[in-house]
């Protein structure tokens, strides 16, 4: 069973719910998908046993063999490729600009190029750490700083998920590319929210991924008070609240030192896996 | 004129509530909602809508079924593994490569604009917004950001503004690096948590890569005061300045869930009046120190 962790908003628990969820459990997996920002690592503080680099497929041109002829840059969607030619077709020479960043790898320009002066190249854009603790194997990509495929490193640590354990995928905020990487394939969704405007505006496009995606999804509402303007939401669209955590200081102070809930507060681990057997039971 | 950009790595820190009291302090502006994931500015705004767009974010591949063939060739090729056994193009998939279209021998493939939000031009008492709405599952949001900012810059051109205020997207990716470039000043709000500190150094590595001044204000710092002096001390070691340190307030919730900017709401309600004014002198002791 994959169960993702998600929120339109930035910054409403996400990661709070997925540490503190596996930390309940008896076996299973976590996997920090936010690759921009992973930040499981921080409360979970596992022994990391095993990295590798996430890579993405570049064209190498082969400066013997180009004419210049400029096909690959006229087939890039993407503006990747830019050729400057000099000389004449007699004596062809010139410049191939490749703009890395924007490249998405789909190799299209080495499949095209009529002189077959393109070979597969490899640019490296980020990690995987494998790592371990106690009851939890811990999956994490991590993107570099200035790239920008994310869903590429997204899929790669998913990779990594074994079958027979259950797994918690802590998706980023957001609705776009890597959100859907994330949660592509997952059995149930939590959507982490706050009570306030933002919180409920950002939970609705949230839920929407989830529809579009097929996935059943449940509420948690973090830093709870008043609740009304989520419930209200809850209840017309028919998604479950299944768990509220409440608006403390002394929440917000442990996890400003990277201290799990179930560690500070050792009753909210019956309040987690009560959550494990509520989404079972959606499932079933 | 002056692009600043508010950002955080982190999602959650305050970089709206921010963005909005900035959006009140400065006078003669335009105002950007970078974040086309999860907008939220527009709640504290209330913009109203004078021209709305269709975004246009890339080509998306549709098959014409009668002239297919079966023969298999797209789906060898595909890199994004968007096309199905039965020859359907999953649109969250495919990345609008083109790629399928030249190598199909039934010409069968035809590509379109592929929709992928809209965007709208508003007017607020505060001045205008330009803001957008990525549809759900889409990608290219970096692009949808780099279009926002190219029609407030021609807007504050045209209309003499002395500012863009940009509310950035959280993270360290395409949106966030297409809200970056070219901005004259960057405010980081950060958090004392480990988390806001991790994810804040990323954002400053980046903003380092683009050579671009930052200030960093430390939101709800006596949730844990200790990681607050951490947090600055750290950047003083790398010579950023830490323009202020702005204190939790039950009241900055209340100004979200009235949707009223901070700054307005404090005179308003005469709420946390000095809050209020402690974050006037930090905001423009950062565009002083700056320009």
């Amino acid at each position: 069973m994959v169960i993702a962790v998600a929120s339109g908003k930035g910054g409403t628990g996400k990661t709070t719910v997925s540490v503190n969820l596996a930390l309940s459990l008896e076996k299973v997996q976590l996997v920090d998908c936010d690759v921009e920002e992973p930040n499981v690592h921080i409360f979970l503080k596992p022994k990391i046993s095993e990295t590798y680099p996430v890579k993405t497929v570049v064209p190498e041109i082969d400066k013997n063999k180009c004419t210049y002829c400029r096909k690959c840059s006229e087939i890039c969607a993407y503006n990747a490729l830019s050729v400057i030619k000099f000389g004449d077709d007699e004596k062809p020479s010139g410049e191939v600009i490749f703009f890395s960043h924007l490249c998405h790898g789909c190799e299209g320009c080495i499949l095209l190029c009529p002189e077959e002066a393109i070979k597969r190249g490899e640019r490296e854009i980020g990690l995987v750490r494998i790592g371990e603790k106690e009851n939890i194997r811990f999956i994490e990509g991590k993107l570099n700083v200035s790239e920008v495929l994310a869903p590429k490193v997204i899929e790669t640590a998913k990779s990594f998920i074994k079958k027979n354990i259950p797994a918690i995928i802590d998706a980023p905020p957001g609705t776009s590319c890597p959100v859907v990487a994330s949660l592509d394939g997952a059995d149930f969704c939590i959507l982490v929210t706050e009570p306030t405007p933002f919180g409920l505006h950002d939970l609705e496009i949230a839920y929407e991924v989830t529809k579009v995606l097929k996935i059943p999804s449940g509420v948690i509402i973090n830093k709870s008070e008043d609740d009304s303007l989520i419930e209200k939401f809850c209840q017309k669209n028919k998604i479950p609240i299944l768990m509220k955590i409440p608006f403390d200081k002394k929440i917000a102070e442990t996890y400003s030192k990277g201290i799990s809930l179930v560690e500070a507060f050792p009753e909210y681990k019956e309040k987690f896996l009560n959550l494990f057997e509520k989404i079972k039971e959606q499932l079933k | 004129m002056k692009q600043i950009l508010i950002i955080s790595g982190k999602g959650g820190t305050g970089k709206t509530v921010i963005s909005g009291c900035l959006a009140v302090l400065l006078k003669n502006k335009t105002i950007v909602d970078a974040d086309v994931d999860a907008a939220n500015l527009h709640l504290l705004l209330h913009p109203k809508i004078k021209e709305s767009y269709d975004f246009v974010g890339g080509k998306l591949a549709r098959i014409d079924k009668e002239k297919c063939s079966g023969c298999g060739t797209c789906i060898e090729i595909c890199k994004f593994s968007a096309i199905s056994e039965d020859f359907e193009i999953d649109p969250l998939f495919c990345e609008g490569c083109t790629i399928c279209s030249y190598f199909c021998p039934e010409s069968a493939i035809i590509l379109e604009d592929r929709i992928s939000g809209k965007y709208f031009i508003s007017e607020t008492k505060y001045g205008p917004l330009v803001h957008a709405r990525l549809g759900i599952a889409q990608e290219n949001s970096g692009k949808l950001v780099a279009k926002l900012r190219e029609i407030a810059k021609d807007i504050a051109e045209k209309e003499k503004k002395d500012f863009i205020i940009i509310d950035g997207p959280p993270g360290v990716g395409c949106p966030v690096m297409a809200s970056m470039t070219g901005v004259d000043l960057v405010i980081a709000v950060t958090e004392p948590t480990l988390s806001g500190l991790h994810d804040l150094e990323r954002i400053l590595e980046l903003a380092n890569h683009f050579k671009i001044p930052v200030k960093v204000i430390i939101n709800k710092f006596d949730l844990n005061p200790e990681m607050s002096s951490k947090i600055e001390l750290n950047l003083k070691q790398k010579n950023i300045d830490v323009i202020g340190k702005i204190p939790f307030s039950e009241e900055i919730i209340n100004s979200v869930k009235n949707q009223i900017p901070f700054l307005e709401y404090a005179k308003m309600f005469n709420k946390n009046r000095d809050i209020a004014e402690l974050i006037e002198k930090i905001l423009n002791n950062a565009l002083y120190s700056t320009f």
